[in-house]
């Protein structure tokens, strides 16, 4: 089962959705400008750490993904509430 | 193929219930220079568009549906716990008659969206230029709902919602100078 928000939660989920932040202006920024290899090493360097963090968030608060790219635990977690629009 | 995350892009928060202010943002909802109306030009564009810069229109686009929930949350929670006299005050006793508290596509003055609102000329010039023009629209409303309220946690949301505006401008305005230089390219010999 996973845990009702609580204070770690908002915090581990501020935390990812920093480094989301960065990694979604490398990919734009990268879009065009795809010779920047100091942006692509950066990137690359953020989503390796991003894989870790998010599986952090997601052993504590249940599956970020739906259609196989999360695991889930019996119940079936994905339907379980909060939505991000709840919290 | 799409996957969802079930998180927000950034953070959606309001200090208070304020249904005034969610008929407000609904323009960003389901208005002309909306967000979906962003989201929607761009993913139709990208099949025609050089494909220099199809990532980048595949990758806003995206991004843009993002910015679309971000919006959702904030009217949601505006509305959520309004009385039905507090959605009449709010100037929101049409929208309670048709939807209740559910979301619709419709502008601020409750003008349902159309696709009359984006174009894809096919003409990839046409098409980033009127892509720019979107973004530096939609910049404007969020400077104009962020002077309409003094929520500072609305006004905070709001604000970033304002600055990727600005960001994807600047990356429109590069993909026009990349398709510009591959023209003088081709010219050559």
């Amino acid at each position: 089962m996973q845990k009702t928000p609580d204070e770690q939660y908002y915090k581990m989920l501020h935390e990812l959705q920093a480094v989301d932040f960065v990694l979604v202006e490398l990919n734009l920024y990268l879009d065009t400008h795809p010779q920047d290899v100091q942006a692509i090493q950066q990137y690359n360097q953020f989503a390796q750490a991003r894989a870790q963090m998010a599986a952090q968030f997601e052993a504590a608060y249940g599956p970020l993904l739906h259609f196989g790219h999360s695991y889930s635990q019996a119940p079936w977690q994905w339907i379980e509430e909060p939505w991000p629009w709840q919290v | 193929m799409w996957i969802y995350e079930k998180k927000l892009q950034y953070p959606v928060r309001v200090s208070k219930c304020d249904p005034r202010m969610a008929k407000y943002l609904i323009e960003q909802y389901g208005g002309a220079d909306g967000e979906l109306a962003a989201a929607l030009r761009y993913l139709n564009q990208r099949y025609t568009i050089p494909g220099k810069v199809i990532g980048l229109l595949n990758d806003i686009g995206t991004e843009e549906l993002a910015h679309l929930e971000m919006i959702a949350t904030m009217v949601y929670k505006l509305t959520k716990d309004a009385t039905v006299e507090q959605l009449k005050e709010a100037g929101l006793g049409d929208h309670y008659v048709d939807h209740d508290r559910a979301l619709f596509y419709h502008n601020a003055a409750g003008v349902p969206w159309t696709a009359a609102y984006i174009q894809a000329k096919g003409d990839p010039i046409a098409d980033l230029y009127e892509d720019i023009a979107a973004e530096e629209k939609a910049r404007a409303t969020y400077q104009w709902l962020i002077d309409m309220t003094d929520d500072v946690d609305l006004q905070d949301g709001l604000k970033f919602l304002r600055e990727r505006e600005i960001v994807h401008s600047l990356r429109f305005r590069e993909a026009v100078e990349i398709l510009k230089a591959e023209r003088e390219a081709q010219k050559i010999f």
